[in-house]
């Protein structure tokens, strides 16, 4: 097959582009510039957006010896995730650019373009795995469960996922490193990036603080009584319990837990531990990686956060909504976030929370 | 056929004269400047050379300073007349809006660190800088004005400027130009032009890497930028690279390069893309244009789709402009020539140097439609 190679500059996505190759592949590397004012020097635990990132992206391509283009997708990404991100934020739920990135950019805009120019599809050095099976191909776990990243990818249709490859969802981290070294490729001991990409400074609070402004708001108990006030409703996160810089204690001396987030008053609640346990929630815009999901009820996991553990649960869908009701209660779920079906190891589908209960 | 080279203006093949002079002085001891007899052999070759390159490029051979590359000679003019100029109270310095980025660069440094004011001249839709605009300005700013610097011809076009005009313009003012993309292509007179100072370089011409000349008029001053043994002229110093320098001396004087013959191959050329890409556009069409460069535009098109379409295919082709962080901006000629930032991100260099066949312009016309179908495609999505 002809393929196109993402190539962050990071020691996964090379060694996903050297397999491509030796499986056959015809493949051309490219990175793609996602800041529109990208720095010079990689700072902190961020994969992909510096100069210097795209200087070794280019130089594994020369190793590996395939072409290699830059692309420019800073205005698809503004548009497509940093928007979506600031907005999901605003509205007082918490998004996952990663995902959203997978879904906009690297699997739609990347992939579609790749298609137009007579590419049969992308390769990507994500942590998963396809099958081909009675249904097509299906998207399930890496072997490196540790790794696994199928959560960050559950919004690929089936569509998109017949145009990805994941050359490394059957090894594990350790052996990736092992195997760059042995390819000679300079990234090999490159540091991993778990900070979201497009927040220089590591500081998301401060960076939502700049763009969304710090309205200083009301923080309340169950009851409606203000007990504190925050800068900014947006930079807390359900089931928080820290950073809160309440004076007044409770009756009991127990902890208090941001609750709920509600943009429109900009009104953060806190409450006790136990009122964070929720056993049922609700997605909108579901995605079908796998057979389509029906009114009726299925057993099956949920996961909602990217390393989260997956939740025994029964799913269905109900008016256009994905439902899953969970066997064992939750602390603390954050809407927006992504919550992700499993039949086993395979993803069946996905969605973005919007109501829990 | 694989492999199709036709990005001749980056740089073409070293012609066989150069190599073979390079690597036989390559394998000579002895620094140019040392006296003793090692020292002396290597300068014999050297100045040898330096006239030989005199005789190309129609001045004496002590106006011809050695420098390592293009950018640098353009360096040492843009940056030493302004500072020569600022002495007398000239603060102004005119480029042309179409120079490469190691003019204009420079312009701009100097704007930005030593308060220099930089005009740039516009350009007509052919690509052409507008006479009339440099009349009025020198008319009315003369004595302002440090230097006017305008290329002789564009790297990105291929038109060709009209230099001798700017001269009688300048009147007293230093006049300098790059003629990277123009010696040995057009026929090209240091002394006949009139100009102070002219940037070349060897590399363009079928001469090694990291080799460059400034010709500058003799008893013309202007400050150094890099100091050390002065050695050339006090105006450059550092060990003069003998093999290098010997290399372009032989690469000017060869006549590998057929101007006739490939002028005729580049309008076959744009003969059978008009007629396969009945809506490209050459860019300069009615300028006079250096045999070897043709510029098009191909509607609806991304220029770095098109070039990774076409390596693809096997041919090694430009945006002919540059990248900022590896991603293609707006051509900064085209786009003074009248483009949009979209029709001047659709375009295409292609240049052909001594070593272009006609069997390999057909293989590029003959997988044009293909790419430039795909890169349709990918536009619209």
């Amino acid at each position: 097959m002809k393929v196109i190679a993402a190539m962050s500059g990071g020691v996964d996505s090379a060694v996903a582009a050297a397999r491509a190759v030796e499986a056959g592949h015809e493949v051309i590397g490219v990175h793609l510039a996602l800041a529109a004012n990208p720095q010079k020097y990689r700072s902190g635990a961020r994969g992909c957006c510096t100069i210097e990132d795209s200087h070794d992206a280019r130089r594994a391509a020369d190793v590996i010896g395939i072409p290699f283009y830059i692309w420019d997708m800073a205005e698809e990404f503004h548009d497509g995730v940093v928007e979506d991100f600031l907005a999901e934020y605003a509205a007082g739920r918490t998004p996952n650019p990663c995902l959203r990135c997978n879904e906009k950019i690297k699997f739609a805009a990347v992939l579609d373009r790749a298609r137009a120019m007579g590419f049969d599809g992308v390769v990507t050095g994500h942590y998963a795995r396809t099958e081909i099976g009675p249904d097509g191909k299906t998207l399930h776990r890496a072997v490196d469960h540790s790794k696994d990243q199928s959560y960050v990818l559950s919004v690929l249709t089936r569509e998109q996922i017949d145009g990805a490859i994941f050359p490394l969802g059957d090894t594990t981290k350790v052996d990736i490193r092992a195997e760059a070294e042995r390819r000679g490729l300079a990234v090999a001991q490159k540091p991993d990036s778990h900070d979201i990409c497009f927040v220089p400074s590591g500081d998301n609070a401060g960076w939502l603080r700049d763009r969304l402004g710090s309205d200083v708001g009301p923080i309340v108990d169950q009851s409606g009584t203000k007990i504190g006030e925050h800068k900014g409703a947006y930079t807390y996160t359900i089931g928080q319990r820290k950073g809160l810089g309440l004076t007044v204690p409770t009756a009991d001396g127990s902890p208090r837990f941001v609750l709920k987030i509600e943009p429109i008053t900009n009104t953060v609640v806190v409450g006790a531990r136990e009122e964070l346990a929720i056993t049922s929630m609700r997605g909108e815009r579901p995605v079908w990686c796998g057979p389509e999901v029906t009114s009726a009820p299925t057993r099956g996991f949920v996961q909602i956060r990217a390393h989260g553990a997956a939740l025994e649960c029964t799913y269905y869908l109900e008016n256009g909504h994905l439902v899953a009701t969970l066997d064992a209660a939750l602390l603390g779920l954050a809407t927006g976030q992504a919550m992700v079906i499993y039949d086993g190891d395979r993803v069946v589908g996905s969605a973005t929370i919007c109501e829990t209960a | 056929m694989s492999s199709i080279y036709l990005d001749h203006a980056a740089t073409t093949p070293m012609v066989d004269a150069a190599t073979v002079a390079m690597l036989q002085h390559m394998g000579e001891l002895g620094n140019p400047s040392s006296l003793h007899s090692h020292g002396r052999a290597t300068r014999k070759a050297l100045e040898d050379a330096r006239e030989i390159l005199a005789q190309e490029v129609g001045c004496l051979a002590s106006e011809i300073i050695f420098t390592a590359s293009g950018t640098e000679a353009n360096n040492i003019a843009l940056k030493g007349f302004y500072w020569a100029g600022r002495a007398q109270g000239k603060n102004v310095v005119v480029v042309s809006a179409i120079e490469h980025h190691a003019i204009l660069d420079p312009a701009h440094w100097l704007h930005a660190h030593e308060s220099a004011e930089v005009i740039e001249l516009p350009v007509t839709i052919d690509g052409v800088i507008d006479l009339d605009f440099l009349k009025d300005l020198v008319s009315t700013r003369g004595s302002e004005i440090a230097v006017i610097s305008v290329m002789h011809s564009n790297n990105e076009t291929g038109v060709i400027q009209p230099i001798a005009e700017v001269v009688a313009v300048a009147g007293q003012i230093p006049v300098h130009t790059d003629a990277v993309q123009s010696f040995k292509k057009t026929p090209l007179s240091f002394s006949a032009l009139g100009v102070t100072a002219m940037s070349l370089s060897a590399h363009k011409i079928g001469g090694p890497l990291g080799i460059g000349a400034l010709i500058l008029r003799r008893t013309v001053e202007i400050p150094s930028l890099v100091h050390g043994g002065g050695q050339e002229r006090e105006i450059r110093s550092g060990t003069l690279n003998a093999p290098s320098i010997i290399a372009f001396a032989a690469a000017a004087q060869s006549s590998h390069y057929q101007a006739e013959e490939i002028t005729q191959l580049r309008d076959h050329f744009i003969d059978g893309v008009l007629s396969a890409i009945p809506d490209a556009v050459v860019n300069g069409l009615h300028a006079k244009r250096l045999p070897g460069i043709v510029n098009i535009t191909f509607p609806r098109t991304q220029s770095d789709t098109l070039l990774l379409l076409m390596d693809s295919a096997g041919v090694s082709c430009s945006t002919g402009s540059a990248c900022s962080a590896g991603v293609h901006e707006a051509s900064h000629v085209l786009l003074a020539m009248g483009h949009t930032e979209i029709t001047a991100q659709s375009s295409l260099r292609f240049s052909f140097g001594a070593t272009s066949t006609h069997k390999e312009c057909d293989f590029v016309l003959s997988v044009l439609p293909d790419v430039i179908a795909r890169g349709r495609a990918a536009n619209s999505v």
